[in-house]
């Protein structure tokens, strides 16, 4: 699934990364705590979270995630967007629950971490 | 922060030291992003970068939430890449126990952070080919990572 189609699917506003999203994502991983997308991360995967601080980003770069998609209309702050766009990581919010969020996507045929051999 | 490369590199290979400061949760993850683009820069294989980062990652959070100060020694030669964590601090009692999945005495602002779900210890030896800890009460642990460069971990 192309970024630009969960960025449809989700009425996600993109916060920067504007030429990723032609990316293509297999995968994803919901999570407030990085310690769980630590260990349960994939790369290429897309980090859903409503974690905005500076570590979500960091986080996803650690695990190479391909984009993050912040939850509940909530935005990540400066320091993160700065670094998010030294590391060409596409960074979206939507309003959604993290709950719908996930929903949305896997009943749109995007698999969990769990389901993928990498 | 950076040590620079020391004399011996020819023969030791590279090896740099990083300090991290015990709470400074702000800066905390920056040591193992510059570590994952030295590894990236050594033309190390990707998923072996990867493995060390998230190893990285775990070890200096762990410095940063439990100790007051530390040292992240990063070698690498062709054969290996080697992390040695030093910290002063508070050291763990019960290694064994710590060692488990889900065992946690993270505070309130470490979880806010993200972090102190209890996975550190056990993601740091599973991403690892080696992993040594040691630790005295009161004074501080050391963590010795290894991660091979010449065969791939079975995960």
């Amino acid at each position: 699934m192309k970024l630009k189609e969960i960025k449809e699917l989700l009425q996600a506003e993109l916060i920067c990364g504007e030429n990723h999203l032609e990316t293509e994502i297999e995968t994803a991983c919901a999570s407030d705590l990085m310690s769980d997308v630590l260990a349960l991360g994939k790369p290429g995967m897309l980090l859903i979270t409503g974690l905005t601080n500076v570590h979500s980003v960091r986080t996803a770069d650690i695990i190479e995630a391909k984009a993050i998609v912040y939850v509940r209309g909530k935005r990540p702050d400066q320091e993160g967007i700065t670094l998010a766009t030294k590391k060409g990581i596409p960074l979206l919010t939507t309003n959604h629950l993290m709950y719908e969020a996930c929903g949305i996507l896997y009943c749109s045929g995007l698999k969990s971490v769990k389901d993928t051999g990498k | 922060m950076k040590s620079g490369f020391q004399n011996d590199e020819k023969e030791r290979g590279l090896v740099q030291k990083f300090s991290i400061v015990g709470g400074d949760f702000h800066h905390a993850g920056y040591v193992s992003t510059q570590i994952k683009e030295i590894l990236k820069e050594l033309g190390i294989d990707s998923a072996i970068v990867r493995r060390a980062a998230i190893a990285a990652y775990e070890a200096e959070m762990n410095v940063v939430m439990y100790a007051h100060r530390g040292i992240f020694t990063l070698e690498v030669t062709p054969e290996q890449i080697r992390f040695l964590v030093e910290d002063e601090g508070q050291g763990i009692p019960d290694i064994e126990l710590a060692m488990q999945e889900g065992y946690s005495t993270a505070t309130p602002e470490m979880r806010e952070m993200g972090f102190g779900a209890g996975m550190g210890l056990p993601n740091i030896k599973k991403n690892a080919d080696r992993f040594e800890i040691t630790s005295e009460v009161g004074k501080g642990t050391c963590l010795n990572i290894t991660i091979f460069l010449n065969q791939r971990k079975s995960q």
